[in-house]
């Protein structure tokens, strides 16, 4: 039975939502801002006006409050508590249940423990830097032993480590405790990193369930292969390991490597803006690179689509508009192109 | 070190003005001395004054008024805005009805409630509770008002009742602005009792500056007028105090 089950919610944003989280599992919305995740989230908290259904294990709970429902919300901009210090803030959730006093201390110490953030005790959240804000937060939405969370955007601020650090430990976190997570996220390398599986939504509507793989490798609709980036795919004829996570792949016309743990591959995906293309023969070993011929440049805003004739494929660069001006490019133009090899893609092969 | 710098070169300021204010009218530069006592002669006066009562008695008569209609006044404002800024209904209901009646100077009520009321000791207490239940009311519910949503989110979804929350997050976060209204009402309550107490009441500070006015004992006016300052200042002063102590770790 799933934990958390919306049945045709809709209300000013979202049109008719289905979806389900089973549990214990990380479910992430991914969509462009405005697509209506954080409304979505506070449908499942139950802090916005909705019609259909929402259910926790089986049972609808549209009529109980929010603050009755036991759903830990971590918000966008975290909402700490600035009267109260860090203690006092993991305590909240826990103190509102009136549990005993001894009781309320030892929590508070194990999640100050299990968040490494002991020495922040007494500090108010003014003087926190982001990170260990964003630590704080965690602690305080785990501190009441939540069965569900609700993560919007949570580590969106931080800078690229930081980030990429307390995901690791929330999903650590989110597997130890075997809570049941929705995961708001814009950012698709994220949602790949942390979930199990992710639906993309996209003005109000779910596009697509599935495996970050799935998505990526096929997305149903337009609107989920241009918010993932319309990915370039080439189907693989053949492989060959190189050892040292590396692979390199026979698309039938073209040889390249790509980064691979020695999986036999099915096909490969690199976004158009991984791609990067020169007039001029590229320095470097001849691995990637490639030559090409342009059969259609499109432009939007300021950003410009290269259309490439790449041996029996068409692959498309995403540029800079002024850069594809400054290199004066033209249709039928002969063109170097190097795909970037870290950010290609791959799926394994599910028959072998 | 700025900071004592800073109260050390006021404190000098004062002494030179008592300096040259007790000179000035020592060598009778000004005409007419008997409207212009030396400051050794306030100060002996002020001593008289409390030695025989007189001072202390009205002075706690003034006092007494203020803190009730203070009280009072306190209490029903912050209700009325913490209700005002909580429930956007209420708001609806009472806001327009109070940014009328707010503008109006409390003194102006004075002649409505004479009539009212009648010339006793609730007159000026009534005075009091005017001017501080609106300001109080008003910064009450802006600083309520002003907290951030999302906290008011946070605390509900980990399980605290409307009344918790107002408990634990939004009163606490709205001092700030519940005490901007405590700093402007403390000085405007004195302001207030003293002109009731001149026009109406027969008792208090400012009754006795009247007296002192007929009697042309310019001396007892000066000295009612240090009392007036003293009081003001600590009033200030206290609440200042108070919000420090509250506050200051957090924000």
């Amino acid at each position: 039975m799933p934990t958390i089950e919306l049945v045709a919610v809709s209300n000013y944003i979202c049109r008719g939502i289905s979806l389900s989280v089973k549990d214990g599992q990380l479910m992430v919305l991914l969509g462009p801002n405005g697509a209506g995740k954080t409304t979505l989230l506070n449908i499942v908290a139950g802090l916005i006006e909705y019609e259909g259904s929402v259910l926790f294990d089986g049972s609808p709970v549209d009529d109980i409050p929010s603050h009755q429902r036991g759903v830990s919300y971590l918000f966008q901009d975290l909402a700490l508590f600035p009267h109260l210090d860090v203690s006092a803030n993991i305590a909240y959730g826990i103190k509102v249940q009136r549990q005993k006093k001894g009781m309320i201390e030892a929590r508070v110490n194990e999640l100050l423990n299990v968040m490494k953030i002991e020495h922040l005790a007494h500090r108010f959240p003014r003087d926190l830097s982001g990170g260990e804000r964003q630590r704080v937060a965690l602690a305080r939405a785990l501190a009441p032993s939540p069965h569900m969370l609700l993560l919007d955007e949570p580590f969106s601020n931080l800078d690229f480590r930081t980030a990429k650090l307390l995901r690791t430990e929330l999903r650590h976190l989110q597997k130890k405790f075997g809570i049941t997570m929705i995961y708001v996220t814009h950012n698709q390398r994220e949602a790949e990193e942390i979930s199990d599986s992710i639906a993309v939504i996209h003005e109000g509507s779910i596009e697509q369930v599935g495996t970050a793989d799935e998505i990526f490798f096929d997305p149903h609709n337009k609107n989920v292969s241009e918010f993932i980036g319309s990915p370039n795919i080439l189907y693989c004829a053949s492989c060959r390991a190189l050892g040292r996570g590396l692979m390199e792949i026979d698309t039938g016309s073209l040889t390249i490597v790509v980064p691979n743990d020695g999986q036999p591959i099915e096909k490969i995906a690199i976004s158009p803006r991984d791609i990067y293309i020169s007039t001029e023969k590229p320095p470097g070993p001849n691995l990637n690179r490639f030559k090409g011929r342009i059969i259609d440049i499109t432009h939007a805003s300021s950003l410009a689509w290269i259309k490439l004739q790449v041996g029996r494929h068409t692959l498309v660069s995403e540029q800079p508009a002024e850069i594809v001006q400054e290199m004066d490019l033209r249709t039928g133009d002969e063109i170097y192109l190097i795909l970037k090899m870290r950010w290609i893609r791959t799926l394994s092969d599910p028959l072998v | 070190m700025a900071n004592r710098f800073r109260s050390g070169w006021g404190i000098l300021s004062i002494v030179i003005f008592l300096a040259f204010w007790e000179g000035m009218a020592r060598l009778s530069i000004i005409p007419g001395q008997i409207f212009f006592p030396p400051f050794s002669v306030v100060i002996q006066e002020f001593y008289a004054l409390i030695v025989n009562g007189v001072l202390i008695d009205n002075f706690f008569r003034s006092l007494v008024r203020i803190m009730i209609g203070f009280f009072f006044g306190s209490v029903a404002g912050l209700l009325v805005g913490i209700l005002m800024g909580w429930k956007a209904l209420i708001d609806r209901a009472l806001g327009p009805l109070i940014s009328i009646i707010y503008p109006i100077p409390a003194l102006g009520w004075l002649p409505l409630l004479m009539l009212w009321i009648g010339i006793n000791e609730l007159l000026p207490i009534a005075i009091v509770f005017i001017c501080s239940f609106f300001p109080i009311c008003y910064n009450t519910a802006t600083g309520v008002r002003g907290v951030d949503r999302n906290l008011i989110r946070v605390a509900r979804t980990m399980g605290a009742s409307d009344f918790t929350v107002l408990r634990t997050v939004v009163v606490p976060l709205a001092l700030p602005n519940i005490f901007t209204g405590f700093r402007l009402e403390a000085g405007m309550a004195w302001r207030v009792i003293i002109a009731a107490e001149m026009v109406a009441i027969p008792t208090g500070i400012g009754a006795l500056m009247m007296r002192a006015e007929s009697l042309i004992r310019v001396d007892i006016i000066i000295v009612c007028l240090m009392v007036l300052s003293i009081m003001c200042f600590s009033f200030e002063k206290l609440f200042v105090f108070l919000e420090k102590r509250l506050t200051a770790k957090w924000r």
